[in-house]
């Protein structure tokens, strides 16, 4: 289990998934679980999502449980499955590349859609770092972010800039008391099927 | 697409996306098509705008219905038996982390007008009106006799040998009337007709031994049923391929499987593009010249404003109609869930009626069926070919899958995935363990 969870106070497990326009996918959220920067294909190959977990004060921790597409966005075939449950999302786009907010736009339109309509989106402006080649302006970004009710930070997976700050400010902006209740009453996680077999017969 | 893969897969029903997250993690590169806009091929389950689309050409959906994301409609009335082979694969390549699951809550058979329920606990065993007090002590009998029986171990076979004794004389043994006979089959062996009677015992024992032991690992009902519909066990199985490398295109036309001079298959062509591979998978209704069709199967999806009559007003149930009991040759069977499984709007249920074709008039066949669910609010009917592949597929290396059967389960679904494999592979399909999310965490943090 998580060691960095703390014997008491209050945890939150929440579903962010992950959206990304550019290859090679899921580097911010590597340098964020991993604090690591290097091929990400190689490295998560079979993990279905990883999981980080955040401390707001010493009563509250939060762990994201990350899910990337698993590249089955490429050809428009990400399945419903996907977004069910997500409670937050992170939509990447790449400040050099001027296409890349118009399709953060249409996957922000895709959550309105296919998810809880009260899903967490935050807006994130990739690759901050090369700003010598940036076509996307800050404040074009920060306008639709505010326009569309969304987070918004421009980060860079390789030098980390604002990569925690993000994740810190999506826990926060989490409706923490709200979900506690049902987070409880719940048991959200319905059956284990793992549960050993018991012997014996009902008849 | 114009790439080069080792296996492309047509099709996303749950046995495609079985093999496909198989062969992706046994490093195959796998191409996986399908030329719907949705994952679950025949067993997808559907929201209102693709059922209409499906179903009534593509009319709007009444308004009062709600929401069309509320829907997951299942096309095949199908339940997972809990300690089935499904289960197994499911749990063994962690694709169960994706998923949410329920018990279904009740088996019901149909016996003399009645609906009454199959016993899961001693206690319900022994209030059921299905047996009278000393059929009950016969029947206990046959029971200790199947539970304590070992193919492999001659001293618990009391003289009889259930590899070449005949069912029909096993029940004559045991002296068991018409009416248990049938329960026993139907509702617990789920045979879907009464040929098995004529068949060696052994095939019945192993039918009902997972129905009990189903039953006692979960109570209520030896089924469970995963939350948001069946379509979540496709799509959860080509998630699993897609983590290993997998390629997904939907809604992508396949216009042709082609080969070579000697007939073995080089690749598939949708408009100019085309794929390369050695090998293809796909269900029947991509290589319709490589099938014959089996049977025909009638199914009725129904919306209802309730639980239909009878059942203990259960979110969820099964209703076996045994064949002798209406004067057919096959059963017809009910399959129910409702919004407690996220699949409908807020206190409606889906009832899925259905049978083996027998007759011209099919539709009159399930009137039994439907007779039984109270109001219907819509109904939708479909008519669908049973087929299977006229060849092993090992010549031109083009697999090709069974349809969906009649059966009230996934396990004929889980042989063919185990043939296939073994076909496609060469070799048995033996289930690993795969590492589970805790277990992949850690071992990336120790690599850092």
């Amino acid at each position: 289990m998580d060691t960095a969870a703390p014997q008491q106070g209050k945890l939150f497990q929440f579903k962010l998934v992950l959206l990304e326009t550019q290859l090679p996918v899921g580097l911010l959220v590597l340098r964020f679980v991993k604090d690591q920067f290097d091929d990400y294909r190689e490295s998560t190959i079979g993990a279905a999502f990883l999981t980080q977990t955040v401390s707001l004060d010493d009563e509250t921790t939060v762990k994201f449980e990350i899910w990337d597409t698993a590249g089955q966005e490429r050809y428009k075939s990400l399945a419903p499955m996907y977004y069910r449950n997500a409670n937050c999302a992170v939509v990447v786009y790449d400040i050099t590349q001027a296409s890349s907010l118009d399709k953060a736009k249409s996957w922000v339109k895709e959550l309105q859609r296919q998810a809880d309509p009260n899903i967490v989106i935050a807006l994130a402006g990739n690759k901050c770092d090369l700003s010598a080649r940036r076509v996307i302006q800050t404040e074009e970004a920060q306008a639709y972010a505010d326009e569309a009710g969304l987070l918004f930070y421009e980060t860079s997976a390789k030098t980390s800039v604002n990569v925690e700050e993000l994740f810190i400010s999506i826990a926060e902006r989490m409706p923490l008391d709200m979900l506690a209740n049902r987070q409880r009453g719940a048991n959200a996680r319905g059956l284990d099927l793992n549960r050993p077999t018991e012997s014996g017969c009902a008849c | 697409m114009d790439e080069n893969y080792d296996v492309i897969i047509l099709g996303t029903g749950l046995t495609e996306c079985i093999l496909s997250g198989l062969l992706s993690i046994e490093g195959k590169k796998v191409l996986h098509v399908d030329r719907n806009d949705y994952y679950g091929g025949a067993s997808a389950s559907l929201n209102l705008t693709q059922l209409y689309r499906h179903f009534r050409n593509g009319e709007a959906p009444p308004a009062d219905l709600g929401r069309d994301r509320d829907y997951n409609v299942d096309l095949i009335p199908k339940f997972m038996m809990g300690n089935g082979e499904l289960v197994k694969i499911l749990t063994h390549t962690d694709v169960t982390r994706n998923l949410e699951f329920k018990q279904i809550a009740g088996s019901f058979v149909y016996r003399d007008g009645k609906i009454a329920k199959v016993p899961s606990t001693e206690m319900e065993a022994v209030r059921s009106p299905l047996m009278g007090i000393f059929e009950k002590r016969r029947a206990k009998k046959f029971f200790e006799y199947v539970q304590q029986y070992r193919q492999d171990d001659p001293k618990t076979h009391q003289g009889m040998d259930m590899a070449t004794t005949l069912m029909r004389d096993v029940y004559a043994h045991f002296g068991l009337e018409p009416g248990t006979i049938d329960f026993i089959g139907h509702s617990l062996a789920l045979h879907l007709e009464d040929s098995y009677l004529n068949r060696p015992a052994l095939e019945t024992f192993t039918r009902i031994t997972l129905y009990m032991s189903s039953m006692a690992r979960w109570g209520k009902s030896p089924y469970l049923y995963p939350l948001y519909g069946l379509g979540e066990l496709p799509q959860g199985f080509s998630r699993l391929s897609a983590v290993y490398g997998g390629t997904y295109m939907l809604n992508k036309k396949v216009d042709e499987i082609i080969c070579d001079e000697n007939g073995k298959v080089t690749g598939v062509r949708s408009g100019d593009e085309i794929a390369k591979c050695t090998q293809v998978i796909c269900d029947p209704s991509y290589a319709p010249n490589k099938v014959k069709k089996t049977a025909r199967v009638i199914r009725a999806i129904c919306f209802l404003k309730g639980p239909i009559p009878n059942t203990e007003n259960a979110d969820s149930f099964q209703v076996i109609i045994p064949q002798n009991q209406v004067g057919r040759k096959n059963d017809i069977y009910i399959a129910g869930v409702s919004s407690a499984h996220n699949v409908c709007g807020k206190d409606y249920h889906l009832a899925i009626v259905s049978t083996i074709v027998e007759t011209d008039n099919p539709q009159t066949e399930i009137q039994p069926g439907l007779s039984l669910l109270g109001p219907i609010v819509e109904q939708f009917v479909e008519i669908a070919d049973i087929s299977e592949p006229t060849d092993d597929g090992t010549q031109d290396q083009i697999f090709v899958s069974k349809s969906f059967d009649a059966t009230s389960h996934f396990e004929t679904v889980c042989d063919d995935v185990k043939d296939l494999y073994k076909r496609v592979t060469g070799h048995e399909l033996v289930l690993k363990q795969r590492k589970t999310q805790e277990e992949e965490q850690q071992e990336m943090a120790a690599a850092h």
